[in-house]
């Protein structure tokens, strides 16, 4: 007896050295997913029921305050901007030339179709400031090794009250994360891949959403450039860029 | 009365061209009863569907509360105090709950009010006793219209997601337990009906209410912390419609009306230059000009009241009958403004006699225009008929 609790002693005392804890695991994801600032260019590929579209676009954001995105292609979402300060989100359509504030209930329509909703691009706190985490286990997602983490919400007002989270063990960034309701019930999922070092870090270049309650392929969201830390005019972060 | 026995005699010997234009003036004058009964009888049905499907005989909203501004939703809702619990419970006021919440029928996602509302109310029309539930499920009650665009039906069950009163997401299903049929948009389009209670915890917001409905047993007194607002307010925008479109029928009333009266002118233009010999022996009989001018007059404007008696002759067992059967407006359904299905005309006494008093009086005037032309003939040209 005292063997089989020494062996199962050292067996945890050899996990916990080798694991690191659930909060420092998300720690690293953030350190990987966060940046001061960044400027990247993306593709949108909304596989819808019948037709699947692409929308190309580019995005400059600092923290997770301040964005600001303009829609390349295609020709009939040219023009489209984008801004997000704090919790307020504007939109500005070039051919009503008019910027209108996204709010209330607007707030949970998709953004273009995709599965995406204008509250998901406004909610992007970093993980360790909303959710407690337990290290729940370690699983092979594809060829890569994965800490499953559950986050559970801490502050009153995170947007989903649970999430599991797959952690890529080597390089810390999100392989898989499943976003459920405080019913339990599954709300979305994505699903990250095309991992590449961009200047120091590990960056996901494709994310994939679904939303689990409609019916559909998701969403494809693919970076074609992403660049960490750039200089970015404060003046892009104010509704006048919108109409320039 | 000699003018009036006179007007009719000539009128009857005029024969065929009297009947002709009595016949577009009765036409007219039933044309302008029935649109406006229509519209009266849109008008009583629509208010008296509205208030009891939808508004009470009031609603006291909360202050931040804009039904026609969603941004407001989120935030417009408080806690009842005790006066409006007893209220509420007995059965004088119904407290209402407003979430919005995304619905997704067949995988499909749809924007939707969810309304949480007392099972037990018996203010409002809103079949929600089927809410009643003791066997754990959520059970909802819809309307015809919410059914047919989510192409839902009783049984079905439905996902919701809403966000709660901190924001945080939460989905649930629902279970159709009723499908109500009214002829108010405002109570059904977009709308899931949920218990009180159900959506309360659902929101954590227990014994919070966005508006509540005035019951006819209400005693009107102004409730702290809630807006009061009244018929006129709530019924606003229906008003507006009617209004628009007494309006726009008005403009088809006044051509049918000037196509009548331009014929009586035309005739009395005519009597008067062919009738000349006539005019000038009844000045020689020793009538002034001025009972000349009246007798043509009287004539002229008789042909209003043989119009209004054709009138009655035809359309009284027309508007009965349409107020038996009334007209049938499938379309309503589909519309976002209180239309029944079928409308049933409302004749007023008031209407009717205004339409006689505006045909009688506009005859009558377009009798005297070309009728003033008698007071500058010479009598003596008159008599022999001579052109003046």
């Amino acid at each position: 007896m005292k063997i089989l609790f020494a062996v199962f002693a050292a067996f945890a005392g050899f996990t916990a050295f080798t694991s690191p804890d659930a909060k420092e695991i998300l720690d690293k994801v953030d350190r990987n997913m966060s940046s001061n600032n960044r400027v990247f260019e993306s593709s949108m590929i909304i596989h819808g029921r019948r037709t699947t579209r692409t929308i190309s676009s580019i995005s400059y954001s600092v923290g997770t305050k301040k964005s600001f995105t303009e829609y390349l292609s295609p020709a009939r979402e040219q023009g489209t901007k984008m801004l997000k300060l704090d919790d307020k989100l504007w939109i500005y359509s070039p051919s009503t030339d008019r910027i209108i504030q996204i709010s209330g209930h607007m707030l949970r329509q998709s953004v273009m179709g995709s599965d995406l909703s204008y509250e998901d691009m406004l909610d992007d706190r970093k993980l360790t400031e909303v959710y407690t985490s337990s290290l729940v286990g370690k699983e092979k997602l594809g060829d890569r090794d994965a800490y499953v983490l559950d986050l559970v919400a801490k502050v009153d007002d995170a947007a989903y009250f649970a999430q599991k989270i797959w952690v890529d063990a080597e390089r810390f960034i999100p392989l898989k994360q499943e976003l459920f309701a405080k019913s339990g019930q599954l709300l979305k999922r994505t699903e990250f891949s095309e991992v590449r070092q961009v200047q120091g870090r590990w960056f996901p270049m494709t994310i994939v959403y679904k939303d689990m309650l409609k019916e559909g392929s998701g969403t494809e969201f693919r970076i074609t450039s992403i660049k960490f830390d750039q200089e970015i005019p404060e003046y892009l972060f104010s509704k006048a860029s919108l109409k320039k | 009365m000699l003018a009036l026995k006179l007007a009719f005699k000539n009128l009857l010997g005029a024969g065929l061209r009297t009947w002709l234009n009595v016949s577009v003036l009765s036409f007219a004058f039933v044309l302008i009863i029935f649109f406006n009964g229509m519209i009266d009888g849109w008008n009583r049905q629509g208010r008296k569907d509205t208030i009891a499907w939808e508004t009470g005989k009031g609603q006291f909203w909360h202050p931040e509360y804009d039904r026609f501004d969603p941004y407001t939703i989120q935030a417009s809702n408080g806690l009842m105090s005790d006066e409006i619990l007893k209220e509420t419970e007995s059965k004088r006021l119904v407290p209402i709950l407003v979430v919005q919440a995304t619905a997704f029928p067949q995988g499909r996602s749809l924007a939707v009010i969810l309304k949480g509302i007392d099972p037990m109310q018996t203010v409002l029309e809103l079949p929600v006793s089927a809410l009643l539930s003791d066997n754990g499920i959520d059970y909802a009650v819809i309307g015809k219209r919410m059914a047919e665009s989510a192409k839902l039906k009783v049984g079905d069950k439905l996902l919701i997601r809403w966000r709660d009163k901190n924001g945080t997401f939460d989905a649930r299903e629902i279970q159709i337990a009723e499908v109500f049929k009214c002829d108010v948009p405002g109570a059904d389009n977009g709308q899931i009906y949920l218990s009180l209670r159900t959506l309360q915890e659902m929101m954590e917001l227990k014994n919070h209410a966005t508006y509540l409905v005035a019951g006819e047993e209400f005693e009107d007194r102004e409730l702290e912390n809630w807006v009061f607002r009244d018929l006129d307010f709530l019924l606003e925008d229906f008003n507006k419609i009617i209004s628009a479109k007494k309006a726009g029928g008005s403009i088809m009333q006044i051509f049918m009306l000037l196509i009548a009266l331009i014929a009586i002118f035309d005739t009395q233009v005519l009597s008067i230059f062919r009738r000349q010999k006539e005019i000038g022996t009844y000045i020689a009989l020793g009538m002034t000009r001025a009972q000349v001018v009246g007798i043509f007059t009287v004539e002229g404007g008789a042909h209003s009241i043989l119009a209004t008696l054709l009138g009655a002759v035809y359309g009284i067992p027309l508007f009965l009958f349409l107020n038996k059967v009334g007209i049938s407006f499938g379309v309503g359904q589909g519309m976002d403004i209180t239309l029944a299905e079928t409308i049933y005309p409302y004749y007023s006494i008031r209407l009717i006699i205004s339409t006689i008093l505006l045909v009688v009086v506009s005859a009558t005037i377009v009798s005297y225009l070309p009728s003033r032309k008698i007071s500058k003939m010479k009598p003596t040209d008159a008599l022999k008929g001579k052109l003046q």
